[in-house]
């Protein structure tokens, strides 16, 4: 097993928003977590990269059979944990090229390996931009600076590409594409896709879900997963909406 | 040796020098520098030195400074070997070099060149023996008597400094680079003063720099008049990196002419007390006035930066960039007066102050301040104080980069901003690697002198490659 959570609580501010979380993913596995918008899927997300103002008052995670909660954020990207930001944030002045590079090197070094050499690091970049079909103008500009929400969501499947992550969970990066860029991310994910890493896709459309399939659904409400089946329950939420489980469980 | 040495620096003591020494100051002066001095003491004995009484000098407390022992000289006093001043050059800077030992004059050959150009460069206690009308048209025109005693009390005793003159129309054909090094055993109280001309469409890269030698005390107030005729441009760089016991008042008053162009960049990394007052005087239409600053502080260390700038005429361009980051117990000042006149239509000025505190413990005073009486003018102003962007820090550290290189690629490049828009590629380089050594807390003044001349060059190795590729 690759992720594996028990009884996930977190607050923030002494307010408590995951109040027992379950869940296990295996590798070679897509999980998507609906659900409706303030129930937690975030927060579940930058709780497992490790983000510090959450915090965790009981339960575990366990990662590749450590305990992920012991592990600073970097060192959690470094054994392969990805999060693509809801809101990706800009930073002026850095380039992409320089953060990428800083990022795999830090990685590599985490690995015992040399850093990357300049020609196959640019290499790569360039057969992730093509993956993404990200403009190349974009990478020399400063992380997300003036980007459109589009943009910053290729480039948040940009980055997870340069980083081969193991697990890689993607808060909402699907909202605000149009339908050509959504087959873009979606394409870009199920190339990277392989029997040894796993995805956690939260997503409010099910139409994501026809591109990357899911082989799990889960639906978080107020902080907790209140129902997880196969990719059909996806249709059926799409279909009735969330009112029928909101009502099983207020 | 004239002197007067061990004790510190009152009003008294210096009216007293002042009377005693009067005929070894004004010894190389036209006759109007010396009712200039006259006035200037004067002017100063009413004033005495700034306390924190004074609005300008609310958040800059000079008492713990002035009350030091120091040694004053009037006389050069013989100090290190004069070749090791310029040694402190910038590598692969194809520059005219001058130099300044605690605040006098030294040169390799002549203490006053005149180029094949007409360029004129060297000290000024030689211009006044031999260009009296150039001084007495501009000495004292800028940095004006009674607005500010410590000018007024430089002017009184400056003996020497630099002087630049670039005739009508001569663009210098290399940057100078004017290195300002402190080597003394004892304590030192040094006032220079430098006058730089530039004619009409004349054009000039300059490279000033204030260096310390070793750890000894020092003050310095140090007055610089530059004057940019029609046309004329200058490309102006301070570069501060003096040690921690240093005090540096660095009074810096330009006055542009009609379409007269000037980019000034502060650069300060290092320094005890240092205080900055820049003041810009559109004197003629249609002229402008980039200034920058960026200053890294940190222990105890003190930065002011008061930018004055006075839109007489209309037309004219002013902006004002400056950035700093504090840490541990450094504090900052930064005080921006934009004055735009009744007559200065068409003024468009701009200002900003940016600080990022690295701890609870250090401050910053920021202060951007418009005042403006002309109706047909595009002025606007901004400042910010904050910590780190931690959200930027998640999401760096995120993609595996460690706190250490994250907060560093941050610093980098909220640095950048100013350090980027330097012209020079070669100064453009030095300054980020000193930035660089500076942010990792390696830049020790006084390795030998601060820029590292007589240590090898060698580069940094860095975990994270902030240079693009
Ligand atoms: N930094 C914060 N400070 C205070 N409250 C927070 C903070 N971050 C999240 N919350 C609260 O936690 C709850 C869950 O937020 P979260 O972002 O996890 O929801 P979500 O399920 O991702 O919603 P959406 O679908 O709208 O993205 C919300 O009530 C939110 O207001
Ligand atoms: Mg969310």
């Amino acid at each position: 097993m690759l992720l594996s959570i028990k009884n996930l609580h977190a607050s923030i501010k002494g307010k408590e928003i995951l109040k027992g979380i379950n869940l296990e993913v295996n590798k070679g596995e897509v999980h998507a977590i609906m659900g409706p918008n303030g129930t937690g899927k975030s927060t579940l997300a930058s709780v497992i990269a490790g983000r510090e103002v959450f915090d965790v008052t009981e339960g575990e995670i366990t990662y590749k059979g450590k305990n992920l909660l012991k592990l600073p954020v970097e060192d959690r990207a470094r054994e392969g944990i990805f999060m693509g930001f809801q809101y990706p944030v800009e930073i002026p002045g850095v380039s992409i090229t320089n953060f990428m590079r800083t990022a795999v090197n830090e990685i590599r070094k985490y690995r015992g390996l040399d850093p990357i050499a300049a020609i196959e690091f640019l290499k790569l970049m360039e057969e992730n931009k093509r993956l993404v079909e990200i403009q190349s103008n974009l990478t020399n500009r400063s992380v997300n600076e003036g980007f459109s929400g589009g943009e910053k969501k290729k480039n948040e499947i940009f980055q997870m590409a340069m980083l081969e992550p193991t697990l890689a969970i993607l808060d909402e990066t699907d909202s605000g594409l149009d339908i050509d860029a959504l087959r873009i991310v979606a394409n870009g994910v199920n190339k990277l896709r392989t029997k040894e890493n796993a995805f956690v896709v939260i997503t409010h459309y099910q139409r994501l879900l026809d591109y990357i399939v899911p082989d799990y659904v889960h639906v978080l409400f107020q902080g907790k997963i209140v129902k997880s089946g196969k990719k059909e329950l996806a249709l059926e939420l799409e279909e009735k909406g969330y009112d029928w489980i909101k009502k099983e469980f207020e | 040796m004239i002197s007067d040495v061990k004790e510190i620096i009152t009003k008294e003591r210096m009216t007293g020098l002042f009377e005693k020494n009067r005929e070894v100051i004004v010894k190389n002066d036209p006759t109007m520098v010396t009712r200039l001095r006259d006035t200037a003491f004067e002017s100063f004995a009413g004033l005495g030195f700034p306390t924190t009484k004074l609005e300008a000098w609310k958040n800059t407390d000079l008492k713990e400074w002035l009350g030091k022992p120091y040694d004053y000289y009037f006389e050069p006093l013989p100090g290190m070997d004069v070749q090791e001043v310029f040694r402190c050059n910038i590598p692969h800077l194809d520059t005219a070099i001058i130099g300044q030992l605690n605040g006098w004059y030294v040169s390799k050959d002549v203490p006053l060149i005149k180029l094949g150009n007409g360029m004129i460069l060297g000290s000024l206690a030689e211009a006044f023996k031999a260009y009296p009308e150039l001084i007495e048209k501009h000495f004292g025109r800028y940095a004006i008597t009674g607005k500010n005693s410590l000018t007024d009390l430089n002017t009184a005793f400056a003996q020497d400094g630099i002087f630049i003159y670039v005739p009508d129309g001569v663009h210098s054909p290399k940057p100078i680079q004017l290195i300002n090094v402190i080597h003394h055993d004892e304590n030192l109280f040094l006032q220079s003063r430098n006058l730089i001309l530039l004619g009409k469409n004349a054009r000039l890269s300059l490279v000033h720099c204030d260096d310390s030698y070793n750890h000894q005390a020092s003050f310095s107030n140090i007055v610089t008049e530059v004057h940019l005729d029609e046309g004329a441009f200058l490309d102006h760089y301070k570069l501060q990196n003096l040690n921690n016991n240093s005090t540096l008042i660095s009074n810096t008053d330009f006055q542009l002419e009609k379409g007269a162009e000037l980019a000034s960049t502060f650069i300060t990394l290092n320094g005890g007390m240092l205080r900055n007052n820049t003041n810009v005087l559109f004197n003629g239409p249609d002229g402008t006035a980039n200034i920058h600053g960026l200053y890294l502080m940190d222990r105890k260390q003190h930065i002011d930066n008061h930018v004055f700038v006075d839109h007489l005429a209309p037309g004219c361009i002013s902006k004002e960039m400056f950035k700093g980051i504090l840490d541990e117990n450094a504090s900052g000042v930064f005080n921006g007066h934009v004055l735009v006149r009744k007559d200065a239509q068409k003024t468009n000025a701009y200002q900003s102050n940016r600080n990022i505190l690295l701890t609870d413990t250090a401050k910053v005073n920021s202060k951007p301040f418009l005042e403006i009486y002309a109706d047909d003018v595009k002025c606007s102003h901004g400042s910010t104080t904050g910590q780190l962007d931690t959200e930027a820090m998640f999401y760096l550290m995120q993609r595996g980069i460690g706190p250490e290189s994250a907060r560093m690629l941050l610093m980098f490049a909220f640095a950048n901003e100013i350090v980027g828009k330097i012209a020079i590629p070669e100064l453009r380089h030095r300054i980020e690697d000193m930035i660089k050594k500076r942010l990792q807390g390696e830049l020790q003044i006084c390795e030998q002198c601060v820029l590292h001349c007589s240590t090898p060059e060698h580069p940094m190795e860095f975990d994270i490659d902030i240079s693009k590729i």
